[in-house]
């Protein structure tokens, strides 16, 4: 165990705990915030309950996603040093930015959110919320900004040591970073919904506050079922661009090892990556990888073995998270379809079976949140900046092992305890109900 | 160059607000078994600090990623050879911040001494340790061509404490001194004379600390050389009898503002003292993280300060309207029958 090892899981243990929160947050802040506008546009009481019950779980969630969102910050500068100091020119500017005009926006609304029901007028409460609403989305925009740079570095030059940027602009518009902004943002909006739904299902099960809860999941499921298919359609274009820009990161996704044109894609597939080759291959459907890389059903698909070996990402995690991803995607698409259907035209409070698997499916988007995650930062190894700057060279040479074993630990132990509370309290409050 | 000196100065600021918004809220956290008798006590005590904790932390988020924005080697040196003491710094934030939206969420008594125990650790070891770093940062630390050569045991230096012992009696007045105008009655009387209980001893510390700076850093040097600096450790001082003075006449709100600005000018009687170093090193001056050596380009200098000199702005502006909205006291009553309180 060296010290690039363990930092590199302890950054990755630290992000996929943050984002077991940002993604409710993101999509939960809308719900929360379109509930009080119907509430203050109708004065329907039913709305001002769900309000307070959504908003609820949505402050619970929010503050593990503010005090694990330090760590990230302060994790650059602890154990990537070296990066830090490499592209800290280019990155450094989003991250100051993100807390410039949306942190502060968020935190600072949310405290009048949350403490000023009698103490401002209806419309300055319901604007509170839609500004928290408003700056975690803009929060994420800069962030994954700065991500979309790391996979795609545009607007730099190579200068005095290090990378410095020339055209802030291209970074705003790199096609990779607003496009991931799109479709993370939306993943966010299915947790979120999916969320609720599942909460509702539960309390429909029981036949409890049945107009409350199917009101409640109908917003969900039109919330879910447009957030899908949006998901899908930029999950789509991103894999073009990652066919254009990151050729070995799209190779691995499909387990691609030979180059050629109009490759098919494989059903049931289990890559070798020791013999550089696929050894199980079942119901091909031609042209599709190609179609996906390219919109064009002849495409060239650069094959891994383009690359040498110590450029490829590790293949099993990337591929497999990847199908993971994009089949519980469709799953999810179809869930909420039903969901819209039924909650609309169907009577959902007697549809059992439904509504337990809509129960169980609450994890269903956290789970394909974090594969899309894996697939985007796994398969960007070796490289922590593609084509710029390797993992391997990026991290602190001051630190020691002793001191990321002892960091490592604490953040496990840390957010471990605090995932458990956060999922007692989450389950006490939701099983609660409303406010009679 | 002038942008480094522009974010030379940007940098102070921002750290030097975050200290006077967050040391309210830490001091008023290490004070909370001592000023919360009852649980009455403590829920006003957190509801106090409830609507704006968040927002002044997010000071903290920003000088940072200030500091790695303009000063990105400055930000990766001291982030990781500081490891360990920001390490518990971090711990330690996270602990707090999760307390007080979680604290009012079950009933069971061992629940909230939990919580209350979160509240006060986690809001007395971040005034601590960000003494500590900062004492080692104006003493500057033993970095040179072969790297790092400090650790944590070596931050807790006489000077690194003592400056941690400075961050902590002067968040603990300015902690009390806030509970004091946000509160009525017996725990308004009980804090205000607390403050008043604590303010020699801080007086002490902040004596014992001017004195030692002398010796252990190289800060007068800029004030020597410069003697109309003086202005900035001097209205520090006065600030800080003007504490005392505002307590004896039981203006509470005045003294919080002199308070408030006792802090803002010891961060900037520090700051002042280490231009141009960010970060000095105590082995080889060559080697000290200057504005000069560990600055962004200067493209990346000017898109910043466009950001900044366009948003700072309009967060202070908003930030002052929502502490209006807040600006009166919380009672126990007002606790209770409030469903959305913590």
């Amino acid at each position: 165990m060296d010290v690039l090892t363990l930092s590199r899981l302890q950054f990755a243990v630290t992000s996929m705990f943050h984002f077991i929160f940002v993604p409710l947050t993101l999509g939960l802040s809308v719900l929360t915030a379109y509930m009080e506008t119907r509430y203050v546009m109708t004065g329907d009481e039913t709305y001002l309950k769900m309000t307070k019950f959504w908003g609820k779980l949505f402050l619970v969630n929010f503050a593990l996603g503010v005090v694990t969102g330090i760590t990230m910050e302060f994790q650059f500068g602890m154990n990537w040093a070296e990066y830090s100091k490499y592209v800290g020119d280019i990155f450094g500017a989003p991250l100051a930015i993100e807390a410039t005009v949306a942190f502060f926006l968020e935190s600072v609304f949310i405290g009048l959110w949350i403490f000023g029901w009698d103490k401002v007028s209806k419309k300055v409460h319901l604007l509170s919320i839609w500004l928290v609403a408003f700056a975690t989305n803009l929060s994420a925009l800069w962030i994954l900004l700065a991500n979309g740079w790391m996979q795609h570095p545009v607007g730099y030059v190579l200068r005095n040591g290090r990378a410095e940027m020339v055209d802030f602009g291209a970074l705003l518009t790199n096609p990779y970073g607003v496009l991931k902004f799109i479709h993370t943002v939306l993943s966010g909006y299915m947790v979120a919904a999916f969320f609720v739904m599942g909460i509702s299902a539960y309390h429909l099960l029981k036949k409890n506050r049945i107009d409350f809860f199917k009101c409640s999941f109908r917003i969900a499921a039109t919330f879910g079922l447009v957030s899908s298919i949006l998901v899908f359609l930029t999950g789509d274009y991103s894999a073009v661009l990652v066919a254009e820009t990151q050729p070995a990161k799209f190779a691995a996704m499909e387990s691609v090892w030979e180059t050629k044109r109009g490759v098919g894609m494989n059903l049931f597939l289990v890559p070798n990556e020791e013999q550089e080759c696929n050894e199980f291959e079942r119901f091909c459907i031609p042209k599709v990888v190609s179609y996906l890389a390219f919109h064009l059903p002849n495409a060239e698909i650069k094959g891994l073995k383009e690359f040498p070996r110590d450029l490829r990402p590790p293949v099993l995690p990337t591929f497999l998270s990847f199908r993971l991803m994009a089949g519980l995607g469709m799953f999810l698409l179809l869930a909420s379809l039903l969901g819209s259907i039924l909650s609309r035209w169907g009577k959902l409070e007697d549809r059992t079976l439904f509504l337990k698997i809509m129960l169980l499916a609450i994890p269903a988007p956290y789970i394909a949140a974090q594969l899309g995650w894996i697939v985007a930062e796994v398969g960007r190894q070796p490289w922590i900046v593609y084509g710029v700057m390797k993992t391997s060279d990026a991290v602190s040479r001051s630190i020691s092992v002793s001191q990321v074993v002892v960091s490592l630990a604490g953040f496990t132990l840390l957010y471990g305890g605090l995932g458990v509370i956060d999922i007692y309290l989450l389950a006490k409050i939701a099983k609660k109900g409303p406010e009679a | 160059m002038e942008f480094q000196i522009i974010w030379f100065v940007l940098w102070g600021v921002l750290w030097a607000v975050y200290f006077m918004l967050d040391g309210f809220v830490q001091g008023a956290g290490m004070l909370h078994y001592v000023l919360g008798k009852s649980d009455g006590d403590r829920r006003v005590l957190i509801n106090t600090i409830g609507p704006v904790w968040d927002g002044n932390e997010v000071w903290l988020v920003t000088a940072g990623g200030a500091t790695f924005a303009a000063f990105p080697t400055t930000y990766a040196i001291m982030f990781s050879y500081l490891y360990t003491a920001l390490l518990l710094l971090l711990f330690a934030l996270i602990i707090r911040g999760v307390s007080y939206e979680f604290r009012g969420k079950s009933e069971g008594a061992g629940w909230k001494k939990g919580w209350d125990a979160a509240i006060c650790i986690g809001n007395f070891l971040p005034a601590l340790l960000f003494g500590v770093a900062f004492g080692n940062i104006f003493a500057g630390l033993p970095m040179d061509a072969a790297g790092y050569h400090g650790s944590l045991l070596s931050l807790l230096n006489p000077y690194g404490l003592l400056t941690g012992v400075l961050f902590v009696m002067l968040f603990a007045v300015h902690g009390a001194l806030f509970v004091s105008v946000k509160t009525r009655d017996d725990l308004q009387a009980r804090s205000a004379a607390l403050a008043k209980k604590l303010w020699p001893a801080l007086l002490a510390v902040a004596v014992a600390f001017l004195g030692y700076t002398n010796f252990a850093t190289k800060l007068y040097d800029n004030y020597l050389s410069h003697p109309v600096l003086l202005i900035v450790p001097l209205l520090a001082v006065a600030a800080l009898l003007g504490i005392r003075i505002f307590m004896a006449k039981e203006m509470l709100l005045t003294a919080f503002a002199s308070s408030c600005l006792t802090i803002l000018l010891v961060v900037g009687t520090g700051v002042t003292g280490l231009f141009p170093n960010l970060i000095p090193s105590n082995m080889d001056t060559a080697y000290s993280l200057t504005i000069y050596n560990s600055s962004s380009s200067p493209y990346t200098l000017k898109i910043m300060t466009v950001v900044a000199f366009i948003f700072v702005p309009i967060v202070i502006l908003y930030k002052i309207w929502v502490y209006r909205i807040f600006r009166a006291p919380v009672t126990l009553d007002e606790v209770l029958e409030n469903k959305e309180a913590y």
